[in-house]
């Protein structure tokens, strides 16, 4: 009972970091980015190939595909993503749907369609057991780095220069702009930060989720649900969605094989139902 | 006659090239009977196309679930045939009423909130139904899909071929019916108010329309189509599998509705001509990789802009 909460708080926190580069450009930015899951799975990709071609060790990996990521849409978002800030949100879904398609078929041709494994590092493997309650190690990895980056995001935001700017570019480009403040810039490197955390994300997930091409498509769903069902107004809406949605997934799957996914889903139908903004969204913050 | 009635009139008149359209498709069962298969896919995609159209291009209602009246449509056609009776008629009957139901139902989720909340109510409903048929394997067959499913003859012994040249006529004529159907509901006083709660909502509500009605109203329209193309698939090719409620099927139709154009009635049939021929194009050349080239032509469409493809002509000099 424990250890499946643990498991689902693990698989939570993942989800979060997987996720929080989505709630930046879809709630600070307004741009629905399906493709997200695509910078992820680029993360998980480095990370697979770097340790089986390169032999390089697991930590290593870990930057190598944050800032793998972070490259990747530092150069996709001048060049594509930019023009489409300004469109309806039909032309950005559309957009990001051929982004996904590309991305999907392009890692089957260069890599192939298996899903892919790591192997972890021996001082991960295996869990610490307690009297009552046994917990794997790599979970307890994943949940010490993902606490830290969330903290440090949360600093970043509330406290640093560029956190508020960030906040004014946000609020209103043009005012921003006008107050000599490089808007564009700004963006561009919210967008990196934010890939890159997904590409982190997919990393460290790829032991747990097994990156194979179909990833952005088969997590599209959970990662716009964490963010749906959280709201965009905060940090905290989708970490604690995140959490929730990684219980609720983790624990639906043990007790009730047979629904699966569904509950996860219905649940997110439920509360869009009652609470459209979000679940922690501020009132009348929504956009 | 007042001006304003005389306008609405005029946009409600049958133009030259709408009636030789509607003709030309009755023609083309004609002529070219060889590629009634490829025809048939074409006109049950327009179709489904042609219901989505109603809810985006004239309500302005986001989905990235459509894929889900389809699949209802289409599952029910097949259970209804497999497990009731196989009249195709009946079956058809049957599959629209159970979608226009579901569709009656899910239209509750799209009132609120905003365009991402829609999104992702139609991909959670799009998503939950594919799961169920996964699971319900007792009913549907699950990942193998629903087999032996036999479909009898139409009124007046015409048997599904092979050749598919019944089935084609038969898609032929609720394509058409269904056509006449929207073009009729979107030239009346409710298409109108459509048009106006679209491109505002709040002031379609201040000025009196009970725009939650008519949403209702138009998603289950819309849904009932849907399901009429699931059914017609259903039906001619005598098998109902998982991809019905695909993702990739929600996504394909905004597609071809985008080449089409939206807010536009026969956007759909254009779309699916283009859409059908480029895809046998591409994935005779290249079947594996054929999502890649869809993909490069959504992200290469999306960034020329939709609009000029929506007035072909500007681009490719008078095409129609």
């Amino acid at each position: 009972m424990l250890t499946l909460l643990f498991d689902g708080i693990a698989y939570g926190m993942l989800l979060f970091v997987l996720a929080v580069g989505l709630a930046v450009t879809l709630g600070l930015m307004n741009f629905i980015n399906l493709a997200h899951g695509a910078f992820a799975m680029a993360g998980g990709y480095i990370t697979v190939l770097a340790m089986s071609r390169l032999g390089m060790p697991f930590l290593l990996c870990l930057p190598l595909a944050f800032i793998g990521t972070a490259l990747l849409g530092a150069l996709l978002e001048p060049t594509l993503y930019r023009r489409m800030y300004a469109r309806p949100h039909l032309d950005q879904v559309l957009f990001s749907i051929g982004l996904v398609f590309m991305a999907v078929t392009g890692v089957d041709y260069l890599v192939g369609s298996m899903q892919q494994n790591i192997q972890l590092p021996a001082w991960l493997k295996g869990r610490f057991d307690f009297e009552w309650v046994g917990i794997g190690k790599y979970r307890s990895f994943i949940i010490v780095v993902c606490g830290v980056l969330t903290v440090a995001l949360q600093w970043v935001l509330a406290t640093t220069r560029f956190g508020s700017q960030l906040r004014a570019s946000v609020d209103d480009p043009r005012v921003a702009s006008g107050l000599g403040l490089n808007v564009n810039r700004i963006f561009l490197l919210t967008f990196a930060v934010g890939s890159g955390l997904a590409g982190l994300g997919g990393a460290l997930g790829a032991e747990v989720l097994g990156p194979d091409p179909t990833f952005p498509l088969k997590f599209m769903i959970y990662f716009l649900i964490v963010v749906s069902v959280g709201g965009t107004t905060t940090l905290t809406g989708p970490l604690l969605a995140a959490l929730l949605l990684g219980i609720a997934d983790v624990a639906g799957k043990y007790y009730v094989p047979k629904l699966g996914a569904f509950i996860v889903y219905t649940l997110m139908i439920v509360i869009l139902l009652i609470r459209p903004q979000g679940l922690f969204a501020r009132a009348g913050g929504g956009k | 006659m007042t001006a304003v009635a005389q306008s609405l009139r005029a946009h409600a008149a049958w133009r030259w090239w709408e009636l030789a359209l509607i003709a030309a498709l009755p023609v083309s069962w004609l002529l070219l009977p060889s590629h009634a298969l490829l025809f048939n896919e074409i006109a049950i995609l327009a179709l489904f196309a042609l219901s989505l159209d109603l809810i985006l291009g004239y309500a302005g209602v986001v989905s990235l679930g459509h894929a889900a009246f389809f699949g209802i449509g289409s599952y029910a056609a097949a259970l209804f045939a497999k497990l009731v009776m196989p009249d195709p008629l009946v079956g058809m009957v049957v599959a629209v009423a159970t979608s226009a139901a579901f569709g009656a139902l899910c239209s509750v989720l799209i009132l609120r909130g905003t365009d991402l909340t829609r999104l992702m109510v139609t991909l959670g409903v799009a998503s939950i139904l594919y799961e169920l048929a996964n699971k319900l394997d007792w009913l549907t067959g699950g990942a193998d899909g629903l087999q032996g499913v036999v479909i009898g003859p139409l009124p007046g012994q015409f048997e599904f071929d092979l050749a598919g040249r019944t089935a084609y006529a038969y898609t032929l004529a609720v394509l058409i019916a269904c056509l006449l159907l929207v073009r009729k509901l979107v030239h009346s006083p409710f298409g109108y108010s459509l048009q106006a709660l679209r491109d505002n909502r709040l002031r379609a509500g201040s000025i009196g329309l009970s725009v939650n009605t008519r949403l209702v109203v138009v998603y289950t329209v819309a849904s009932a189509i849907a399901g009429a193309a699931g059914a017609l698939l259903a039906q001619t090719s005598g098998f109902a599998s998982l991809d019905v409620f695909e993702f990739h099927r929600s996504a394909e139709v905004l597609l071809v509705l985008v080449i089409g154009g939206t807010g536009y009635l026969y956007g759909g049939i254009f779309g699916a001509i283009v859409f059908k021929l480029l895809h046998d194009l591409i994935s005779a050349w290249t079947p594996q990789y054929w999502n890649f080239w869809f993909g490069l032509f959504l992200v290469v469409l999306m960034l020329v802009g939709r609009e000029k493809l929506m007035k072909p002509w500007a681009w490719f000099g008078a095409k129609r």
